[in-house]
């Protein structure tokens, strides 16, 4: 395995994470993390329910501006950054649970990063053209609530990809879905991947993770236990113990 | 990995809209042929009825902007309402201008106090933000009736110039006629915002506000433009009211009326498009002017519950909702 936070080959660092923390009352959440993600990586953060890799992305996207610790995007201290500015800046999400807007339809849902990020023009050509990229074209003028929950996700993907990102976060963009459900997902994140995104998976379905990330990092109760290459990774003691215990 | 992808189903074609030049000069034109319909009938009452329907017009319109368009409830309307009226007294009577420099007054006082209002309470959401604006009314009313300026807790009486401006024949004709331009600009204005990239965000932020964010857009800069857009016309809808009965007090400018209205006309008529406050207001209103006079003024608020319980149980999206399949 490569060294604790150290990202394998020679890329741009996209993105450093060094010594983030974030407390909620007493109950510490996240420690210490440091993470090192370079250009064009396909990272799998993974860990058992209540480990924070949720808190990890809330962080990172600057829900939580009182975390402890820094982030640094492309070299740039992202600080105090509202989640808007960090959108910006190609930082992209998605939610555990797909967040529609519920009363726009599908293309206005495309619109709405497309007019504020102000990486391209807002066009309907540029909006069908993210819509395409998920097959979802046809469903342009329907509203969310007639779409399935595969369709969700993918309308999920498309509002992140609209930004253009340098980073996409994918939290949990495939909990609940079926197997053929899971490579539709899959093929659009490598799809992503390939054009040039940087892709964090935080996923709790083992068989995508596997299939889909160049290196793990996991996390246990807050901290960071392992880093490296999946196979090395998930032999790893530390890492069967926070699966399947003792 | 499969590569499995789904079949695209051929692109839904996009509803045609007027665009924003068309619709402003659409609203000048039906503004004008009401100015016109009401000189034709020439009855004094019905310029007073048609300027009390108009001035919610305004009002509701107006509410939209904020509590329609991106989901935050004020329950202060009345204060902005109020706001506008006082501004009338208090620039009339210290420069002794006319009603639409007054106007011009009043829009930029519900403007600072409606971006006031934002600073200091977006950051609240849901009925802490709305318990934070009736505050506001509450605030307002007791500097009001604490101001010998503007008549206190007594009133003031404004009386109406003699001279009529060109080419109207009663001040209660020129009265109505400037509410008429004012609801069409305020339609307007509300249409505009509605579909450009304003409206937009709104409409985003409104659904979900931290998917908004992370979608790239500004959710505090954009209510607090909408509580300036919003204050603004609300206080200009109060602006001319002053002149309409040409007595003012504290109870009446701040009545629970005016804060009801606003709420109620546009969830009846439908909040999320311009379409909808203005047939909620002149719905509501008509209705309430005709009790007025065949009832009693006192059944006003009554009816307003009434139509109000109504449609949140029938149609939920209001009469606009129904029409275009409750979006």
């Amino acid at each position: 395995m490569s060294g604790v936070g150290d990202a394998p080959g020679d890329g741009e660092v996209v993105l450093r994470a060094e010594g983030v923390g974030m407390r909620f009352g007493g109950f510490a959440a996240l420690s210490g993390v440091d993470l090192t993600v370079r250009a064009g990586e396909r990272l799998g953060l993974i860990g058992p329910n209540g480990s924070g890799k949720s808190t990890f992305t809330n962080c990172l996207a600057g829900v939580y501006p009182g975390h402890e610790g820094a982030f640094a995007f492309r070299g740039e201290r992202l600080g105090k950054l509202s989640p808007h500015e960090r959108a910006r800046r190609g930082l992209a999400r998605t939610f555990q649970l797909p967040r529609p807007f519920r009363g726009l339809t599908v293309i206005e849902n495309i619109r709405v990063p497309l007019a504020y990020a102000g990486r391209h023009e807002a066009t309907e050509t540029r909006a069908m053209a993210c819509l395409e990229g998920v097959d979802l074209a046809g469903k342009a003028h329907r509203l969310p609530r007639e779409l399935t929950q595969v369709e969700l996700r993918r309308l999920e993907l498309a509002r992140a990809t609209a930004l253009d990102p340098v980073l996409l976060i994918a939290d949990e963009a495939m909990a609940g879905l079926s197997h053929a459900e899971v490579d539709q997902i899959l093929a659009l994140l490598f799809r992503l991947n390939e054009a040039g995104t940087t892709i964090i998976m935080i996923e709790h379905v083992m068989r995508a993770v596997t299939e889909f990330s160049q290196r793990l990092a996991v996390l246990v109760a807050g901290r960071k236990v392992a880093d490296g290459a999946p196979r090395e990774v998930l032999a790893m003691p530390a890492v069967e113990e926070a699966y399947l215990g003792r | 990995m499969s590569g499995a992808t789904l079949p695209a189903a051929a692109p839904l074609a996009a509803p045609r809209r007027m665009g924003h030049g068309a619709f402003w000069l659409a609203s000048a034109l039906a503004a004008l042929a009401l100015v016109a319909a009401l000189r034709a009938l020439g009855s004094e009452y019905a310029y007073f009825a048609a300027t009390f329907v108009l001035q919610y017009v305004v009002l509701a319109t107006a509410w939209n902007i904020l509590g329609g368009y991106a989901g935050y409830v004020n329950f202060g309307a009345a204060a902005f309402f109020a706001a506008g009226a006082y501004t009338t007294v208090a620039v009339g009577k210290a420069f002794g201008l006319p009603l639409l420099p007054c106007i011009a007054a009043a829009a930029l006082v519900g403007g600072a106090l409606g971006l006031g209002t934002g600073v200091l309470t977006l950051r609240l959401r849901g009925a802490y933000f709305a318990i934070a604006t009736l505050c506001l009314s509450v605030v307002l009313q007791t500097l009001v009736v604490n101001w010998d300026f503007v008549g206190g807790s007594r009133g003031a009486y404004v009386v109406r110039p003699r001279e009529v401006p060109w080419p109207f024949d009663s001040y209660g004709g020129f009265l109505c006629a400037v509410m008429v331009g004012l609801a069409a600009g305020a339609v307007a204005i509300a249409r505009t915002v509605e579909k450009s990239r304003l409206g937009l965000g709104l409409a985003a932020l409104r659904d979900d506000e931290a998917a908004a964010e992370a979608a790239g857009v500004p959710t505090l800069r954009l209510k607090l433009v909408a509580t300036t857009i919003s204050g603004a016309m609300m206080a200009v809808a109060g602006a001319p009211l002053p002149y309409l009965g040409s007595y003012i007090e504290p109870n009446s400018a701040f009545g629970l009326a005016y804060g009801v209205n606003a709420i109620a006309m546009p969830l009846i008529g439908g909040t999320s498009s311009w379409a909808g406050p203005l047939v909620g207001a002149v719905l509501l209103a008509s209705l309430q002017q005709a009790a007025t006079v065949t009832i009693s003024s006192a059944a006003n608020l009554l009816i307003v519950g009434v139509v109000l319980v109504v449609f949140v149980c029938a149609a939920p999206h209001g009469i606009v909702g129904l029409f275009r399949g409750q979006r």
